[in-house]
């Protein structure tokens, strides 16, 4: 036997596909977020205008007012595409799982007093119509946005939203021994009680929001970085002896917020970074997003939680964390 | 802990879906949907749709991570072992090469489309539907992208698949289709490829691409599609419950919907076109001919779908008889074309050999050796004379489905078939009726078709010459072209050498 019967020649000729190795600095190995996201949309020479929206084609960088020189600049630090963002999001699952058994084994809801139960389904149970809101907003940016570094991520925050309400829905039934009527008069609470119809306006007020960058502040900024932010961490006291079993079944929601965070305030970083007039757009729609949350929040904590300075206390951290990312409050 | 009034599976997720979305009163709800009105299409009752499938979020997650896993462990498997070495032929990379430039880029059409659907259509049922599939065809994209990177390291003509997909003319047959679809409303959308492309037509792209794979050994695409076929059926069932939502809603729908299903089974007919003469040419292995691939899924599956249809008034899609007797020569004639293109393509071309031509005459005993073996044989000839045959003139483009005008009239398979028709004082070409009749419903919206080879006349495609044209089409110097003595064909050469070298050592 010779040794050298390995004469076949396995020389890669290329590494990437060329837009990639134009993005990275030359033919080398990618990573597979960068194979499946850089420059994947299309850019040019579209056939048709939209029946629906004829002013634009159907990706357009005119349907927001920044303007970026190229929108592969924002890129996702978590690196998500599809494989990774299932994966991530089946283990965070397990997780969900494991804590739902452990409050109905040791019926930790279900022991509560009636009165407290209404209180959740009341105060906490229409949250998932703000997670619904959120992934119709960020839906719409998904649709609506240039290019899949912003794009993509967005649809992911959608399948995340819709998860979240139904965590949220998934507590609903805990509290109201599986009937539904629970989830039945959290609808009505968020349809007709004083508590949440400022939140319930803000929310229907970014529904009709055209400018997707605009819609993505407002929708993390405000909703994200105040309304939920506040209602997953801000009212323990309220919550009593439930608080512990609630902060339980929303460990997905505070895990989640930190983590999708990473990508969306770097998002909003990278492109008020990018020009002056970018700067000032972003900072004022963060500023007047964050207000009118700050309003709508009031409302909600002084009927749930007899507390008004909570709205406060939530939308003056992310005043701090607006800063943070480069904008003027 | 046990409870005591448990509801059905059917009545715990319109509870988790339709039961989160509520009637906006800050906002009016036609400000929050703009854009579902305008088509006509009449919704009584969205409560009455029934959920095709009932995956909550958290079992969405689960699944697909799943597969997932078992996909990547494959394509790494693949790539580590050398799998490109234990395809059939080099020819068969041609077939990825098709995929990936004309397909993949269609998959993230879909995605952004399902984005679009999954916001903007009123009924809460369907959106999260459309959303879902959004998900799932991102997924394709990325998960084809992945899964062909591999090829790309080695094969030309995979490389520039993006820019390729913007530029190219023949790309602009997919291109113009989704970007058709992408911009009609959210209901004609919902027709065009929940219904049409992921109902009607999906076997018929499918089967050839996943079969063909399975046939000439390319593990990495086979285990894709069977990853992708559950995603798949989810797709069809959505597709069919939009049409029969539609139909029972309102008796107005009717004709509007009926006027879709023609349409998009005619461009979808068309589109097809490039996959009959990648099934019948290109596959080192035959799966099966493109006329019994239309025969069983169009003419039997689809002829009985319809059927089922019938109940609610829908017909047949206009022009089908001429599309199946099309079958009989669509393939051999693009095939045809592209051989003498293939220098001015990204797409390696060659003369089918003895057992193929066999093949091809069996397949098609009443067309291919009365019409196209003596084209092909004297092909053959040249060839062997070392006068290879490459057509150096101009294109005319169909203006609707933009393929070359190629066709024959549907009775006279030697008469090239030409339509024609007058809008504001310009002309417009048509390669057959169905064209025609698209173009004639919309003409403010195809006028602005960006027709490849006008705009190189109008000098918008990198410059006047041809070189100009490839090098802004980014062709590299071997990504086209006759595949004897390509660099492709060179190095499969030199690894099956290598193989039987080794095996004789
Ligand atoms: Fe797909
Ligand atoms: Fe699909
Ligand atoms: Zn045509």
């Amino acid at each position: 036997m010779t040794v050298e019967i390995k004469t076949m020649d396995f020389e890669p000729k290329r590494h990437t596909f060329g837009h990639v190795a134009r993005r990275i600095g030359g033919d080398k190995p990618a990573s597979r977020y960068q194979e499946a996201t850089l420059d994947v949309q299309a850019t040019e020479n579209f056939h048709y205008r939209p029946l629906w929206e004829p002013e634009f084609w159907h990706y357009d960088t005119g349907k927001t007012k920044v303007v970026m020189e190229d929108w592969y600049k924002p890129l996702d630090p978590r690196q998500y595409y599809y494989a990774t963002y299932n994966i991530a999001r089946a283990n965070m699952n397990q997780s969900v799982e494991r804590n739902f058994t452990f409050v109905e084994d040791k019926n930790l809801l279900g022991k509560l007093s009636d009165e407290l139960k209404q209180k959740l389904i009341i105060g906490l149970i229409p949250a998932r119509h703000v997670h619904w809101g959120s992934n119709m907003n960020t839906s719409e940016m998904c649709q609506r946005g240039y290019g899949t570094a912003f794009t993509a991520p967005c649809m992911f925050s959608a399948g995340d939203h819709l998860g979240m309400a139904q965590i949220v829905s998934r507590i609903g039934l805990e509290l109201d021994g599986q009937t539904g009527n629970g989830l039945d008069k959290a609808k009505d609470a968020w349809m007709n009680d004083k508590a949440w119809q400022g939140i319930r306006k803000l929310v229907e007020n970014t529904l009709v929001q055209r400018d997707f960058f605009e819609l993505f502040v407002a929708q993390v900024l405000g909703i994200n970085g105040v309304i939920l932010e506040a209602i997953y961490n801000g009212l323990d006291d309220a919550w009593g002896e439930a608080s512990l079993p609630i902060s339980m079944l929303s460990e997905f929601m505070n895990d989640w917020q930190k983590e999708e965070a990473r990508w969306s305030h770097s998002t909003i970083k990278i492109v008020a970074a990018e020009s002056a007039e970018n700067k000032a757009i972003v900072s004022a729609w963060a500023s007047d997003w964050i207000n009118r949350a700050e309003d709508a929040l009031r409302t909600y904590t002084a009927a749930i939680a007899g507390d008004e300075n909570i709205a406060k206390t939530y939308a003056d951290k992310e005043r701090v964390t607006a800063k943070s990312l480069g904008l003027e409050i | 802990m046990a409870p005591t009034k448990k509801m059905g599976i059917k009545q715990k997720y319109a509870h988790l879906t339709r039961g989160l979305d509520w009637e906006t009163t800050y906002e009016k709800m036609d400000d929050v949907f703009p854009y579902d009105k305008f088509e006509g299409i009449k919704i009584t009752d969205w409560s009455k749709w029934e959920d095709p499938f009932r995956l909550t979020m958290d079992s969405y997650w689960k699944f697909q991570a799943e597969k997932e896993r078992k996909l990547y462990a494959v394509i790494d498997a693949f790539a580590q072992n050398n799998g490109q070495t234990n395809i059939s032929d080099a020819r068969y990379v041609n077939v990825l090469k098709l995929f990936l430039t004309g397909i993949s880029p269609e998959e993230y059409q879909a995605h952004r489309g399902f984005a679009f659907t999954g916001r903007h259509l009123r009924g809460v049922g369907p959106r999260v539907a459309c959303q879902q599939q959004s998900l799932d065809e991102l997924r394709h994209f990325q998960t084809q992208c992945h899964t062909i990177s591999h090829f790309n390291k080695f094969f030309n003509g995979l490389s520039e698949f993006r820019t390729m997909h913007d530029r190219v003319f023949y790309l602009s047959v997919p291109k113009s289709f989704f970007d058709d679809a992408r911009t009609a409303g959210p209901f004609e959308f919902m027709i065009a490829i929940g219904f049409a492309f992921e109902y009607v037509l999906t076997n018929l792209l499918f089967v050839p691409f996943m079969s063909g794979a399975a046939y000439n050994g390319d593990m990495s695409t086979v285990t894709f599609g069977f990853s992708a076929q559950s995603d798949e059926s989810r797709h069809m069932t959505l597709g069919i419950e939009v049409i029969k939502f539609l139909l029972e809603q309102h008796p107005d729908n009717l004709p509007i919907v009926q006027e879709w299903v023609d349409k998009w089974f005619w461009r979808g007919f068309r589109l097809l076109g490039l996959v009959s003469m990648m099934m019948d040419y290109m596959l080192p292995k035959k799966v099966m001919s493109w006329k019994e691939a239309w025969e069983i899924y169009f003419v039997e599956a689809g002829g009985s779908l319809f059927k089922d249809l019938e109940r609610y008034g829908l017909k047949m899609p206009k022009y089908h008889e001429q599309a199946t007797e099309a079958c009989e020569h669509i393939s051999h004639q693009l095939y045809g074309l592209l051989y003498q293109l293939s220098h001015v393509t990204g797409l390696h071309a060659w003369m089918p050999d003895d057992e193929h031509m066999d093949w091809l005459s069996e397949k098609y005993p009443n067309t291919f050796d009365k019409y196209y073996r003596p084209r092909f044989e004297l092909w053959k000839q040249q060839e062997a004379e070392g006068k290879r045959f490459y057509y150096n003139g101009l294109l005319q483009l169909c203006h609707t489905c933009q393929l070359p005008m190629t066709f024959t009239e549907p009775d006279d398979p030697t008469t090239t078939c030409f339509r024609e028709s007058e809008y504001e004082g310009q002309h417009y070409h048509f390669c057959s009726d169905g064209c025609k009749d698209i173009f004639d419903r919309e003409p403010e919206k195809y006028i602005s078709s960006w027709l490849p080879i006008q705009q190189i006349f109008q000098g918008n495609c990198g410059g006047p010459t041809i070189p100009d044209v490839l090098a802004y089409y980014m062709f590299g110097p071997n990504d086209g072209g006759e595949y004897v003595g390509s660099e492709d064909n060179k190095l499969w050469e030199s690894w099956k050498n290598a193989t039987t070298k080794e095996a004789a050592e």
